[in-house]
């Protein structure tokens, strides 16, 4: 059972990201692939958990260089869409 | 400490709810820009709890780890930020698509550790891991390539002979070698002191692991290598729904729902995303990977007829007295940084009492809503600019059309030549209104190395020089027509 949650999440999750996607206006493609970007950064949050649990010097050296593209994902994937997405807010302004 | 595990837990759900949210609110214009707020506390949340993970804590583990840790955040953090903050609006493709493959590295990471550890089991896990380490290393070296080609440190594009079938023979050794991994992996025990007394943590050699991890990332790097840069934003967007899917995997592996939950979302979403974007060229994902566009080879025929040149002054007077003018700005009006020399010039038409709209192809830029986010940058208001579908039937009747860097998407081979590779590929139809000016650096084909038709029609007027330097001359000329 235990396993068929997970396929369960694996499932919903799935169709959570394709609903929520549709019918998105095409100006918005590059933001929200920026945005999508910044989201899978959370990779950081388990690649904190791997370099946590590392032992050997081979173990830590990798870890520590997941850990180090992880946030690299996760703070340049926020710096690049906020940007973009700053200036939707000078076109309203232009309405 | 079941509190701290509660804590941990909560947390991770709250972080999940604010990515779904965040990102159903990024696909409005209105909402946005919150969006990405509410995105960014789940990213805040979910790192901090995780220090205090048990196993990952001071109190479990030795405390070196945990220095690791906050200095490897620091680094990576701190030098991502900084070039994110600096980097220049038009070259914001390749940034995104070199964090998307940090992504993918640090989901193959997390892999490798756990495939140095020893302590995973089951057909499952083994699978998922390997799966999350092949499509994260593929994500990470494709990602690589495309950043490089894009930021121009690659410029050619590189086509090996025989180049599908290289693909399929990589692709199926390292699939193999991927087997062979979660074959002789699963039976590790779930019990570590039998792993230990049997040594079973050791049961996948580690030659075997490094060969498998140099052969996916190849796969990644030759995959994308012949890949034209006009191409480029769809295999940006596709490795993003990758990495999406390994960081999926991975959550699994480590048994974290935030990652499953915000792994899947994006895969699922960056798979849709990839599809609209290819929609909108006319290029289906097959195409794009297995049959790159290589201009010299398959150009179509050759066009009869000569360009006709213009002056700055003819063009200025032109769009003076037309009553409709459309303005097509391209990529190579972004690189050239004219976006704010072209407002005011619009601005100065608009003066003169004539109706100035820009009209953008859906793959202006680099990538689908690049140009519109490029326009923004100079001020141009959102209500005029117009996408295909809304301005195609203007043309006609138009007086003067402006296209400044664009190319492929107003060449009307993609409508007429069936052997041309961009045929089918929705295009501005500049070539009806009754004059078009093409604004243009030098004589040379298109970015996809296509020549365009347009250029030769009678109705057309070449405005050679920078777009920057043009601007700023039709500018001057229509300050002395006032």
């Amino acid at each position: 059972m235990e396993g068929f949650i997970s396929a369960y999440i694996f499932m919903l999750a799935a169709f959570t990201g394709y609903e929520v996607i549709s019918r998105v206006p095409v100006i918005l493609h590059t933001p929200l692939m920026s945005g999508s970007n910044f989201v899978h950064g959370v990779v950081l949050v388990g690649a904190m958990v791997a370099l946590g649990n590392a032992g050997t010097p081979l173990e830590k050296t990798i870890g520590f260089v997941a850990v180090l593209l992880g946030a690299a994902n996760a703070a340049g994937g926020y710096v690049v869409t906020e940007r973009m997405l700053g200036m939707f807010k000078n076109e309203k302004k232009g309405n | 400490m079941p509190e701290i595990k509660w804590l941990i837990d909560a947390s991770y759900f709250i972080a999940a709810v604010l990515f779904i949210l965040g990102l159903k609110k990024m696909s409005s214009p209105v909402t946005a820009r919150k969006g990405i707020v509410w995105a960014g506390m789940g990213m805040v949340l979910a790192t901090v709890v995780t220090f205090l993970t048990p196993g990952v804590s001071a109190s479990f583990m030795p405390a070196d780890n945990l220095v690791l840790m906050a200095i490897a955040i620091a680094i990576g953090g701190s030098i991502a930020w900084i070039s994110g903050k600096k980097v220049a609006m038009t070259d914001m493709p390749q940034m995104v698509a070199i964090y998307n493959g940090m992504g993918g590295g640090a989901a193959a990471g997390i892999a490798a550790v756990e495939f140095a550890r020893g302590y995973m089991y089951g057909t499952v896990l083994f699978t998922l891991a390997t799966l999350g380490a092949l499509i994260g290393s593929i994500s990470f070296s494709g990602s690589c390539v495309a950043f490089a080609k894009l930021q121009g440190l690659m410029n050619k594009a590189f086509r090996l002979p025989a180049q599908n079938v290289v693909n399929a023979i990589l692709a199926l050794v390292t699939l193999g070698l991927g087997a062979t991994i979660v074959w002789l992996g699963q039976g590790v025990s779930s019990d570590p002191i039998y792993n230990l007394a049997h040594g079973a943590g050791s049961a996948v050699p580690a030659w075997l692991l490094i060969s498998f991890f140099i052969c996916a990332l190849a796969l990644g790097a030759i995959v994308t290598l012949p890949i034209g840069g006009a191409d480029m934003p769809v295999v940006i967007s596709l490795f993003n729904a990758f990495t999406g899917l390994a960081v999926g995997f991975e959550g699994y592996v480590m048994g974290n729902p935030a990652l499953i939950i915000a792994g899947i979302v994006v895969g699922a979403a960056g798979t849709l995303l990839t599809q609209l974007m290819a929609k909108a060229m006319n290029r289906p994902i097959t195409n794009i990977l297995f049959q790159p566009i290589s201009g010299e080879a398959q150009a179509g025929g050759t066009i009869e007829g000569t360009m006709k040149e213009v002056s700055a002054l003819d063009a200025a007077a032109m769009m003076r007295y037309a009553s409709k003018v459309i303005i097509i700005p391209g990529y190579g009006m972004a690189v050239a940084g004219a976006q704010h020399k072209v407002w005011e010039m619009t601005q100065n038409l608009e003066n003169a009492g004539v109706d100035v709209k820009f009209a953008i192809h859906p793959v202006a830029g680099r990538m689908p809503g690049h140009m519109n986010v490029l326009l923004a940058e100079a001020g141009v208001p959102y209500d005029k600019i117009f996408d295909l579908e809304e301005i195609n039937a203007d043309f006609n009747q138009t007086d003067v059309v402006l296209i400044i860097g664009a190319n492929d998407v107003v060449n009307p081979v993609a409508r007429t030549d069936k052997s041309s590779p961009i045929y089918g590929m929705p295009i501005l139809n500049a070539d009806y209104a009754s004059n078009v000016i093409v604004v243009k650096r030098g004589k040379g084909a298109g970015y996809s190395g296509i020549e365009n038709a347009l250029f030769y029609m009678d109705n057309c007027r070449m405005l050679y020089g920078s777009a920057q330097k043009v601007a700023a001359d039709v500018i001057q000329n229509l300050k002395t027509m006032e």
